[in-house]
């Protein structure tokens, strides 16, 4: 496993500053304690529900995410480095949906393809020449990272539209802080806890320009059958602001109302946490019940904000994903501090041969897809399953983009055995409004099984808490 | 206040009742089954089965009232909306919807009794008996109502919960003392006589107040000092003019907290002063069953009056 950088080992040099105190703590912590903690963890995520709710596939329907105590440790200056680029990055992602939507400057100047933008199914037709307040598209970017080296973070993907995971970036921390408030102690770890906080200052820093008096924040959810459910419920309650479903609300005129026990209340700003197709059946899908009738003429007549823009997921797409160190180049004169994983993209044909040729080393992803489905991971792929998709890729080549499969670091991780490497990603989630800001943490997921790269919650992957060392 | 999640505390509120009430039945008949009968009169299941309005459904599905088959149907039986299980997961996952308007305590307590449902469910039926399952609801019922009584802020919701306790045990307290009337008594003649006296206890066992009751009226058990024990006496806590007068208290704070008063108030204020002028001696001259009939009318209307006014979220 040695090609594998470990957060806590490195390449093998002994244990890295930041997880000094850590390495104590493993070697003199009881192999009873660690069974019991785990028990007692799972224990309190079941009591508080924190929970991923998934309906329709048997089992249990509250399913827990499994949570591994052994935390992931940023130092100060590590961080400093990802929290410059992941600004950066939003920067660049909302300045080029503002683009898109509007004059299409990026396109003039021949650096964005015009049909990857203006054919892509995430292109909202209803947002164009519209110009949200602030000029804020994506309002909660969630940036999925992974390491390779000291030295060396790329992006895998960006998330603009709905982002899930931050109640248990939040919940981790509680968990760990209830669980072992020595290791606070010990280790000066930033606090993560005013996320909610910023989030809300964020949200109604967005409030459109009819807005009267302190905007009225809400967050629309599908309902309780939806698996991200416990976190809309999760963040309403640590905003104080009202979780609502589409039946709640209601257009009149010029406003979006919600239907109180006092009667209508006027709605601001509406962090929705459901897609695009669903927001408007006027608008969009005429079958769903989960939206407003009426809501995207409100939307664009300036009387209610939408965070995240209908139409921002055509800046997360995988195709354009590609081209972001170019948003970057093009909007803030600046060089993208992240890097990009080197991408093939199946709609060309050069490109296409190569993917072709070398399936067994590569990882195809489909353009829109998500949650680690309907994806190749060539090098655990067996023949089979390599010569079914080599088909599904010749039928609609420009469908999946693919990628070289990256070493992605390890931190040792609980499992059956004791302790062992496993590899993680990382999800911050940097907010715009008026300001662009993010808290000093994220949300670390892990891949259980031995080897795994895969490290979706719906893939059987895990998540650990993520720390960030003071300077 | 959303409509909608004054709709679901409302509803918690019912289930949370109504499963208290079924577990009570169930301890109830299990007691008379222990009983041996000489008298050759029908189930007394059957009768308890019809106070809460689920014979159909058991005959449907399982036929003669074997005690197992009833304990599978009051308590964990889901095709039964009103067993405990079904009314348990019922108010859980209302609260799991309105999770914002409560406390981490009365969700905690929703949550554990859910949680630990499910652990009954998997375990042996043989290894459960059934007193152990009665004490068990009423016990959760009691964590309930204690994490909303110590806890919950004493806004809308809070009365929104509260007019929800109060209805269903309203129609619930009814309900049971109607049957008594129709099933358990067969004959007229038998007023009066010591079996009849022997069932009205039963009714009292079946709503934990026996014993408030003896320290109420004293002596001799009769069906007027019974129904008046149950239908106007205020220190009783199941009596209908309690209930009335609890749902008339959470209705005014509305009416006070929103600067409004209406359909609603208007129409429990008429309930109670009804039961404030009544008498057990011309409730059973107008036919216990006919003034119940007519209560439990009331009861459900004032119900939909209370939707349409807060719950249904109409525009005003």
């Amino acid at each position: 496993m040695g090609v594998f950088f470990d957060e806590m080992n490195g390449s093998g040099g002994g244990t890295r500053a930041p997880y000094a105190r850590l390495e104590e703590w493993l070697a003199t912590m009881p192999k009873e304690l660690r069974s019991l903690k785990q028990a007692e963890a799972e224990a309190l995520f079941r009591r508080i529900g924190i929970t991923f709710a998934v309906y329709g596939e048997g089992g249990d329907p509250d399913r827990l995410i499994p949570f591994d105590m052994f935390p992931r440790v940023f130092s100060g200056a590590e961080w400093a480095r990802l929290d410059r680029g992941v600004k950066q990055r939003a920067k660049a992602l909302n300045m080029f949906l503002v683009d898109v939507y509007g004059r299409g400057e990026i396109i003039r100047a021949g650096r964005v393809p015009a049909n990857l933008v203006y054919q892509n199914a995430a292109y909202e037709k209803a947002a164009v020449g519209f110009v949200p307040p602030k000029g804020v598209y994506s309002h909660i970017v969630g940036i999925d990272l992974v390491r390779t080296g000291p030295e060396e973070f790329f992006v895998l993907e960006d998330n603009c539209r709905t982002p899930s995971g931050v109640s248990y970036m939040l919940e981790n921390r509680e968990i760990m802080m209830r669980m072992f408030p020595g290791l606070f102690r010990e280790n000066r770890i930033e606090p993560i806890d005013s996320y909610a906080e910023i989030l809300r200052r964020t949200l109604a820093s967005v409030a459109p320009a009819k807005c009267q008096g302190d905007p009225k924040v809400v967050i629309l959810t599908p309902g309780h059958f939806n698996s991200a459910y416990y976190e809309h419920s999760f963040l309403a309650d640590l905003m104080g602001v009202e979780l609502v479903e589409g039946q709640d609300l209601f257009v009149d005129g010029e406003f979006v109302y919600a239907r109180t026990t006092e009667g209508p209340k006027r709605v601001d700003v509406i962090y929705r946490r459901i897609d695009d197709a669903f927001l408007d059946p006027l608008c969009f899908r005429p079958d769903s019940m989960l939206g407003v009738p009426g809501l995207m003429d409100v939307y664009r007549a300036g009387g209610v904000s939408i965070c995240s823009a209908p139409g921002a997921g055509v800046a997360d797409d995988k195709a354009i994903y590609t081209y972001v160190p170019e948003m970057i180049r093009f909007y803030l004169g600046e060089e993208p501090i992240l890097n990009n994983v080197p991408t093939w993209k199946c709609a060309e044909r050069d490109d296409l041969k190569y993917v072709l040729d070398n399936l067994s080393e590569l990882v195809v992803k489909e353009v829109h897809g998500s949650g680690g489905y309907g994806m190749l991971v060539g090098p655990t792929a067996s023949k089979a399953e390599i010569k079914a998709f080599r088909a599904q890729l010749i039928a609609n080549p420009s469908n999946y983009i693919a990628q070289p499969t990256l070493a992605l670091s390890t931190v040792p991780t609980f499992v059956d055995e004791g302790v062992a490497p496993r590899h993680v990603d990382l999800r911050p989630y940097c907010l715009v409004g008026e300001r662009i800001e993010l808290v000093k943490g994220g949300l670390t997921r892990v891949a259980l099984r031995e080897g795994s790269l895969v490290v979706n919650s719906s893939q059987g992957g895990g998540v650990k808490d993520t720390w960030v060392l003071a300077e | 206040m959303l409509s909608r999640t004054a709709n679901n505390l409302y509803w918690i509120a019912r289930y949370m009742e109504r499963a208290d009430t079924v577990a009570r039945l169930l301890d109830v008949g299990s007691r008379i089954s222990l009983i041996p009968s000489e008298h050759g009169y029908r189930s007394e299941w059957d009768s308890l089965l019809q106070a809460s309005g689920m014979a159909e459904g058991f005959t449907a599905k399982y036929g003669d009232p074997v005690q197992r088959n009833l304990e599978s149907w009051l308590f964990f039986d889901r095709d039964n909306p009103s067993s405990v299980a079904s009314c348990l997961t019922a108010a859980r996952e209302n609260a799991r919807i309105v999770r914002t308007a409560m406390t981490a305590q009365v969700w905690d307590a929703l949550n554990m009794a859910f949680q630990e449902l499910r652990q009954l469910e998997r375990l042996e039926r043989s290894t459960l008996d059934q007193s152990t399952l009665t004490d068990w609801v009423t016990r959760q019922s009691a964590l309930v109502r204690g994490a909303i009584d110590a806890n919950l802020l004493r806004d809308d919701g809070y009365n929104f919960l509260n007019l929800g306790y109060y209805l269903e045990r309203a129609d619930n307290t009814a309900r049971l003392l109607d049957v008594k009337y129709y099933v358990l008594l067969p004959r007229l003649d038998f007023v009066g006589s010591g079996l009849d006296n022997y069932q009205w206890s039963t009714l009292l066992r079946a709503m934990g107040a026996q014993r408030a009751f003896h320290w109420a009226y004293g002596g001799e058990i009769t069906a007027g000092k019974i129904a008046d024990f149950l239908i106007l006496n205020r220190q009783s806590p199941r009596a209908l003019i309690t209930c009335i007068a609890g749902a008339d208290n959470h209705l005014a704070r509305l009416a006070k907290c929103y600067r409004k008063d209406g359909a609603a108030q208007e129409r429990v204020r008429a309930m109670l002063s009804d039961l404030e002028s009544e008498t057990i001696d011309r409730i059973f001259d107008e036919g216990l069953h006919e003034y119940l009939s007519r209560f439990i009318g009331s009861v459900a209307e004032l119900g939909s009056v209370i939707h349409e006014v807060y719950l249904g979220g109409e525009i005003s």
